[in-house]
């Protein structure tokens, strides 16, 4: 089956999106949450809550306190006196199991929730840092418990507003191991001497910056755990002078020591090796008498709760660990265990969809009916020995229940669902594969790809392995332990999917067999016709496009993904700037045989204009087709000064993000005269660049749509009116930006009536390139109206750079359509992080979904968020279809472009999907990593979206044609 | 065919290449408190120093750059000027560069100078020693096929390597590993002396095996 090169690119694009999200859902599981999980609706409690069972709780929790600190060998050695405690004193502890990611953020919040935290909670919650979650602390807040916190300020960041006292301590330097602890400690001898507090949480971090610098089994490492040993020395001591001088029968405190992930041998943490994972729990209560064994660090949660008589957060995996009660009457018990296991029947059957199967429910129902019958037994009167008996049974039934349940949910929790990851993944590679087979022929003058179809899918190769890969698919969903996402997909898709996959591959073995059999001088010659010879400028772009995808693997190249791309950019620039060079000196010193002017010398002035370099060379006595070549030897330099300026503009990334740049110096207030004049000239030029090729209509729509936008701008406040000297009164400008959305459907609709015109009526090509840049102004218009005003810059340098790049450079050094498609695709990745975005969530400008509308309303907002985030690769990809279809010597290279796109798209989002799958215990996958991965689907969806566009419009053409 | 220019230029490179070497280990013994990180530009400028004199001294005893036709002291001087003149040129477009790559303006002005005059004593330098002040010489051996002795192609490899090193160099910068040699221009420089000490090698060796197929238009 021969299809269109450009056909044959979107069709893979698209599969390829829907690959990725396969892989995305099984790498982002939803978590579980109970339906009544908002804060605002409580559980209708079956039965009250029991009264509490200590009066005060102090929580020191030391960051990244390993297991083996307390209760290893060197224990004894590093913190004597918690030792001691240990194996004398009136203590439990216990190893506490951490959940990868080991990060602090995520187990503070699996130490207060009780849940454990995924990455889409982040996403989930991009509006604010708070914890919505219902939580221990909120809990404690609305029960009335006064809280004081000291220590890492996540904390004060996660609850604000909910501690009577706080003082927070930035984990910034983590060069600084002592400053941290002291200003936590310094405030804990007033804070004890003082009674009005009842839940006192320290949070130290010098061990964790200890294991950062210099490992486990430093020599700091000493010192510093006895630090902390004294300080808990300190808090029990004077808890227990309390204890004393407390009136009989009140209730007495708990002292809950616990890390909240480990530290491995090398010192950093976040992966799930035992010795990040295994982290000690010790509580120290004068109403305990004896220690124990294993637990989740989510435990500690519902029993802190029961312990302070609060009900357990909804959301909460955790068991109540028993030994903490059993000094509680055993129908007290009882009732604490029952309550843990109903939140988590709840949870359950939230969770699952057959939870009524489910092991762990249906002894939990047993469990509750025979605790029944024993109340109604105790009720009665009855104090035998039979009974006491039958409750201790019903007791292990609860724990056996409550074990089974909390395993059900954890397993589903904080898992990647890797069967649909790696289905997605194999998809993914193999369309990549399937591009990178058909590039010759993809890039041919037919620009066609024989695609051997029907031969494919009539052999017999292709049903044996339809048949296995169906086998296994059966045989991984019914041996799965845990919920898997493609196993619960309808029986169509997956078999589509099977049927996809089995013929993929059955393509690209003919695909290459048949590659194998062609004699192998007789390669399809390239458009361009020079053979397989590289000029610089190819070694470039391809050792370019490979570096990044290689630099990918680094999280620092991911954080500083823009550093890449200007650097890239710039070294493109230099040379296109040679090629340039070479050309019209050759031909020079060929026609002349004389140079007058050095290399060095037009270079010197970084921060000339594209006039300014002519108006001395007419000086000169240059004349007409001089100048052009002046401006041509200009142009890679003017964009190189370009993006020098448009890069100090924001500052992105997170090493220097915290540089001044010119954006805010722009905005702040005193130089708004300065930014006002900026957008006015922006705007003005940005109307003089695009409103060349378009028709009469569109130019005054173009105009007015512009004063809208900078009336837009003046209205929300960013700009200033000459007229309008009292910036009183801000509105929201909506009405403004509604009259420039009026313009912009306007334009689009010129543009597509032209290009329905050209498709349906005449053949007329320039009709058709006109209407396609009628869509791009109007594409203009709209992100001018979006972008913020400090940002309309970029936009104008990058349609100046576009209408300099097209008229001297790819037109007259013949490049061709691959060379010209990578360069646009560099652009505009460079244009992504120069409007100010990054890799990480928190720089997508969700104001933007604002503009123009009274209240938030989710899809327009999302459609004009993702616009105005992805406005660079847009703009750039738009113009390369106005550029290649405007020309008229290859009537392929809309095709080439298209599949040169898709193909730039497939190979760093098909590597990428394998990185995260293999770094997926990174210390960074979820601050990092997992962001850039959404960044990246959401391009690949953006670019099939722009490859679709590619195909209708060659069709148009090849329609066109005969 | 070319091998006593091959042996020549084999030992003028050793010379170089030890020269670089010295003047890294030199400073470390008569300076005290010298190090490669620490003291980086003291470092910077006695390579630059050190690369320059092997060079003039080198290529002047050689006498490779093409034999003047005048012998008048004027015209001697006015070489000389020019020369100085376009190795100063040479640093202010480096130093161009270097900015447009990123660095910052105004902060580090002095460090991006210092690696300026460090690529332009491991290239521009080398093409002084070489072809003269002539800018038309300079473009011919920079463009496709343009080399016309096994000196043009040495300098073609030496300056290549020297500014892909440099640029090579570059990459570390944005990791988070927070090493001395992280800092800017360390990196860059170093890369720029690894990349011309491997020029220096590469040079002889790639002529050498491929003195069969090169073949040079008549001067």
């Amino acid at each position: 089956m021969r299809v269109r090169s450009s056909f044959f690119a979107s069709f893979c694009l698209v599969l390829e999106v829907l690959s990725v999200a396969l892989f995305l859902r099984g790498f982002f599981p939803v978590p579980v949450k109970s339906s009544y999980s908002s804060k605002s609706k409580l559980s209708p409690n079956l039965s009250k809550v029991p009264d509490p069972l200590f009066k005060r709780v102090v929580i020191v929790l030391i960051d990244a306190l390993r297991e083996d600190f307390v209760f290893g060998p060197n224990g004894r050695k590093y913190m004597p006196y918690t030792r001691h405690l240990v194996e004398r004193g009136s203590t439990h502890s216990f190893v506490a199991k951490a959940r990868p990611p080991t990060v602090t953020m995520p187990r503070i919040k699996a130490l207060t929730t009780g849940s454990i935290p995924g990455f889409i909670d982040v996403v989930m919650n991009l509006n604010s840092p708070a914890l919505l979650e219902d939580n221990l602390i909120w809990q404690a807040k609305t029960a009335g418990k006064r809280m004081v916190f000291y220590g890492d300020d996540t904390w004060v960041k996660l609850f604000p507003k909910h501690f009577m006292e706080y003082d927070g301590t930035t984990s910034f330097f983590v060069s600084d191991y002592t400053e941290v602890d002291n200003n936590v400690t310094r405030h804990l001898d007033s804070t004890l001497k003082r009674d009005d507090w009842d839940l006192l949480i320290l949070h130290y971090l010098g061990l964790d910056h200890i294991g950062h610098i210099s490992g486990p089994h430093s020599s700091l490492i000493q010192p510093k755990l006895m630090e902390m040993d004294d300080i808990l020395k300190k808090i029990h001591g004077s808890l227990i002078l309390k204890e004393l001088s407390r009136r009989t029968g009140a209730l007495p405190y708990l002292l809950v020591l616990c890390g909240d992930h480990g530290m491995s041998e090398t010192g950093s943490h976040g992966g799930s090796s035992a010795h990040e994972v295994n982290t000690p729990l010790v509580l120290i209560s004068p109403a305990f008498k004896r220690k124990g064994k294993h637990f989740q660090q989510v435990d500690l949660t519902p029993t802190l709760a029961l312990g302070l008589g609060l009900p357990i957060s909804q959301n909460s995996v955790g068991r109540l660990i028993q030994p903490v009660v059993e000094e509680a009457s055993l129908r007290d018990q009882l009732r604490f265990l029952h309550l843990n296991g109903h939140q988590l029947s709840c949870l359950l059957k939230d969770s699952m969809p057959a939870y009524e199967k489910e092991e762990g429910y249906e002894q939990f129902r047993v469990a509750e009916k025979s605790h029944g019958n024993w109340l109604k037994l105790v009720v009665e009167g009855n104090t035998s020995e039979v009974l006491n008996n039958m409750g201790k049974k019903v007791l292990k039934q609860y724990l056996e229940a409550l074990r089974v349940m909390s395993a059900a949910l954890s397993k589903q929790m904080g898992k990647y669902d890797m069967y649909s990851m790696v289905v997605g993944v194999v998809l993914v590679f193999q369309l990549l594969l399937l591009l990178l087979l058909a590039m010759p022929e993809a890039l041919s003058g037919a620009s066609e790809v024989d695609l051997p179809v029907s031969s494919a899918l009539l052999s017999l190769p292709f049903y044996l392995l339809c048949l296995l890969l169906f086998s296994v698919h059966m045989l991984v969903c019914t041996s799965a332990e845990s919920a898997c996402y493609f196993c619960s997909l309808p029986w169509g898709l997956v078999f589509g999917a099977v049927a996809l996959s089995s013929a993929l591959l059955c393509i690209l073995v003919s695909m290459a067999a048949r590659k194998g059999t062609k004699p192998p001088g007789k390669s399809p010659s390239r458009a361009s016709g020079g053979g397989w010879s590289l000029s610089e400028l190819d070694i470039l772009l391809l050792a370019g496009t490979a570096g990044h995808t290689l630099s990918l693997a680094a999280s620092s190249f991911v954080e500083e993904e823009h550093q890449v791309w200007y650097f890239l950019l710039n070294t493109l620039c230099l040379v296109v700037f040679q090629d340039v060079c070479r050309k019209y000196f050759r031909e020079r010193s060929a026609n002349i045989g004389v140079i007058g002017c050095s290399e060095d010398e037009d270079c010197l002035p970084p921060s000339k204009e594209g006039y300014a370099v002519a108006s001395p060379l007419t000086d000169f006595g240059v004349t007409g087709a001089d100048s052009e070549r002046w401006l041509a030897l200009a142009t890679p330099l003017l964009t190189l000064a370009c993006c020098r300026l448009l890069r100090s503009l924001n500052q992105t990334g997170v090493q220097w993000v915290h540089l001044p740049d010119l954006g805010h110096w722009l905005n702040s207030s005193e130089h708004k005269t300065v930014l006002s004049l900026l957008a006015a000239m922006s705007l003005a030029l940005i109307y003089f660049l695009v409103q060349r090729r378009c028709s009469w209509v569109s130019k005054i729509a173009l105009a007015l749509g512009l004063l809208g936008v900078y009336s837009y701008r003046a209205a929300v406040g960013n700009v200033m009116l000459p007229w309008q000297h009292s910036g009183g009164n801000m509105s929201k400008g909506t009405m403004k930006a509604r009259f420039v959305y009026v313009f912009i459907l306007g334009i689009f609709f010129t543009g597509s009536k032209d290009l329905l015109r050209s498709q349906v009526i005449t053949a007329d090509a320039r009709l058709k390139s006109r209407g396609l840049w009628e869509i791009y102004s109007g594409v203009v218009l709209l992100v001018a109206l979006l972008f913020r005003a400090h940002n309309l810059p970029v936009l104008c340098c990058c349609l100046l750079v576009q209408s300099l790049m097209a008229q001297f450079i790819w037109k007259k050094l013949h490049y061709d359509a691959a060379q010209t498609t990578i360069m646009h695709y560099w652009f505009g990745q460079a244009f992504f992080y120069f409007q100010g975005n990054s890799n990480s969530i928190a720089t997508v400008d969700i104001s933007v979904g604002f503009v123009g509308l009274e209240s938030y309303v989710e899809a327009p907002a999302v459609f004009l968020t993702a616009l105005s985030t992805y406005a660079g690769p847009l703009l750039w990809a738009s113009h390369l279809i106005c550029y290649l279809s405007s020309e008229n010597r290859s009537s392929v290279a809309v095709g080439h472009g298209c599949y040169c796109l898709a193909l730039l798209r497939s190979v760093p989002a098909a590597a990428y999907v394998v990185l995260v799958t293999a770094l997926r215990y990174h210390l960074f996958i979820w601050s990092v990593f997992s962001p850039k991965l959404l960044y990246e689907s959401m391009h690949t969806l953006l670019t099939a979206a722009i490859c679709l566009f590619f195909t209708t419009m060659e069709q148009s053409r090849s329609s066109s044609r005969p | 065919m070319w091998d006593q220019e091959i042996r020549q230029m084999a030992s003028s490179h050793a010379i170089m290449a030890s020269g670089v070497f010295m003047a890294t280990v030199v400073p470390a013994v008569l300076v005290p408190g010298f190090s490669v990180y620490g003291t980086h530009l003291l470092w910077l400028y006695s390579v630059a120093g050190a690369v320059s004199v092997v060079n003039i001294t080198l290529f002047w005893l050689l006498g490779v750059s093409s034999p003047t036709k005048k012998h008048t002291i004027t015209y001697k001087v006015s070489r000389l000027v020019r020369s100085c003149l376009y190795l100063l040129l040479s640093c202010l477009f480096f130093h161009t560069v270097v900015i447009l790559y990123g660095a910052p303006l105004l902060e580090t002005a002095l460090e991006t100078f210092s690696l300026a005059v460090l690529l332009t004593s491991l290239t521009t330098l080398r093409c002084v020693c070489v072809l003269g002040p002539n800018v038309q010489a300079w473009i011919r051996v920079f463009s496709r096929h343009g080399a016309m002795s096994v000196w043009d192609t040495s300098l073609q490899m030496v300056v290549g390597c020297s500014v892909v090193g440099a640029w090579l160099g570059a990459f570390p910068i944005p990791l988070d590993w927070d090493r001395p040699w992280q800092v800017w221009p360390v990196s860059c420089s170093l890369g720029a002396v690894i990349g011309y000490l491997t020029g220096l090698v590469a040079a002889p060796a790639w002529i050498h095996w491929h003195r069969k197929h090169l073949t040079y238009k008549i001067k």
